[in-house]
């Protein structure tokens, strides 16, 4: 995390970084967000972990949160600038809220913001490291979209960050319709969370899903899925081969 | 061998800091070391910043040590301008904001742990990046990686005063045994609505672990007490 640098008289020093217009590095990360549009409104799942490095260091952090009436935010990433983040964003929804004119922000606009601050950040060498997911539903309107660290910004059906793209996303282009109901959707949601847990090393067994509709945002209590390990591949490796793995 | 007596003084270190059922308990080893040597065996890492929140400082002393004298100096003011003692939730937000502003610069790790009239006693990580993560119970340092497991099994919910100082004075003397850059002596400080009790646990107090002998003054008292021929087979 800290890397040497000679000075001149000959002597290695240790020293952080300590202009703070650089690319920096993340330390407690949350990995995959997967998230779907859905007959209702949008569906959004992510576990709770937070990974220092290789360590599963934190198992109860929320990564999902509701933004003013409309909105639901999802992060992987940096989870120190997700808090950041937030915090901009209680600031835009207080100014919102001050106008007191009966508008109130939708998705469209605070993923708008969210991209212009991600892209500005990127701009000057000292980005968020966050991937964000910025679903909700606004007028009957369902909207869901995606921001990276780098500024890249788009809509979909379906998003998903990190290792959820490479996992979860073939499954939702395969299975995804448009008038999914909310036991389908769920179902497809955990059948891709199943998988990353399987499959990503920073996954944790406790997720939460996000519902975001006209009515407002619930964001499930955290639970744990059921795994499958009784394949016979799995019980007996090595049989008709000892010595194989 | 290279002492490295140039190395910026870090403190390897083990803190701990847990919830019981009326408040806090803060812990931590007392060993800061300049490279491989240990330039002070005896340190204070739990360092007040009110009469009722305490911070758990590891990674650069320096660091550590110049982010509570300034959160202490925020807080003092802060108190003065509510009329009451400050939440142990703004001392926590407090650091956030000096250690994720300055993240580029700053390599601490801390543990806010308090007591106040409106949540009682509250734990808060703040690791590297300027994360903050409430916690029932908190464990950081480099000897806190020898934790996990033993925290996994051993914490519980609500437990006594007696109980919740036992396992950390435990759990610090067990990571001094692995982790090289911890040691010395176990500090507790124990945070409730009575105030303020701190306690000190020599090595010769804690229970040997696998592979430790017992003290003893010399090898002569050893071989005074086995009998008349110690050595023959």
């Amino acid at each position: 995390m800290t890397f040497t640098i000679p000075i001149e008289n000959g002597n290695e020093v240790k020293n952080a970084e300590a202009d703070s217009q650089r690319t920096l590095y993340p330390y407690v990360t949350g990995t995959s967000v997967v998230a779907i549009k859905y007959k209702d409104g949008i569906l959004m799942a992510s576990d709770m972990g937070g990974s220092y490095g290789s360590t599963l260091r934190y198992k109860n952090i929320e990564r999902m949160k509701a933004i003013g009436k409309h909105s639901l935010l999802g992060a992987s990433g940096e989870i120190s600038d997700f808090q950041e983040i937030l915090r901009y964003l209680d600031e835009l929804v207080l100014n919102d809220n001050m106008w007191d004119d009966g508008n109130s922000l939708g998705p469209k606009e605070v993923h708008n913001y969210l991209t212009r601050v991600m892209y500005n950040r990127r701009n000057k060498f000292n980005p968020l490291w966050n991937t964000l997911v910025l679903g909700g539903v606004k007028n009957g309107e369902k909207y869901l979209g995606m921001v990276s660290m780098i500024g890249v910004s788009f809509e979909d059906n379906h998003v998903a960050t990190g290792f959820g793209n490479h996992l979860a996303r073939p499954i939702l282009r395969d299975e995804w319709r448009e008038d999914l109901s909310f036991e389908d959707g769920v179902k497809l949601l955990e059948k891709c969370m199943r998988v990353l847990l399987y499959r990503d090393r920073s996954a944790i067994n406790k997720l939460q899903i996000a519902k975001m509709t006209e009515e407002g945002v619930t964001v499930s209590e955290p639970y744990s899925l059921k795994t499958f390990w009784e394949f016979s591949a799995f019980t007996n490796p090595t049989v008709g081969a000892e010595g194989s793995w | 061998m290279d002492l490295n007596l140039d190395a910026p003084h870090s403190m390897g270190t083990t803190i701990i800091g847990v919830t019981y059922n009326g408040g806090v308990i803060l812990g931590a080893d007392s060993r800061t070391s300049t490279g491989m040597y240990v330039a002070n065996r005896a340190s204070d890492k739990i360092t007040q910043l009110t009469d009722n929140v305490y911070v758990c400082r590891s990674g650069s002393a320096a660091d550590s040590q110049v982010v509570s004298d300034y959160v202490r100096y925020f807080l003092h003011q802060h108190t003065i301008q509510l009329g009451q003692p400050a939440t142990v939730k703004v001392s926590a937000n407090l650091i956030r904001m000096l250690a994720y502003n300055n993240k580029n610069m700053l390599q601490t790790g801390l543990i806010v742990g308090g007591w106040d009239k409106y949540e009682g006693g509250k734990i808060y990580g703040i690791p590297l990046g300027g994360t903050v993560v409430e916690q029932p119970f908190a464990i950081g340092g480099s000897g806190s990686s020898y934790l996990y497991g033993f925290f996994d099994q051993a914490w519980k919910e609500n437990m006594t005063k007696e109980e919740a100082e036992q396992l950390v004075v435990k759990a610090v003397s067990l990571a001094i045994a692995r982790d090289g850059a911890s040691g010395g002596v176990v500090r507790t400080v124990i945070i409730n609505s009575e105030g303020v009790t701190r306690n000190f646990y020599p090595g010769d107090k804690l229970q040997l672990w696998h592979e430790e002998l017992e003290p003893q003054n010399s090898l002569l008292d050893i071989l005074n007490a086995a009998g008349p021929e110690p050595m023959a087979m």
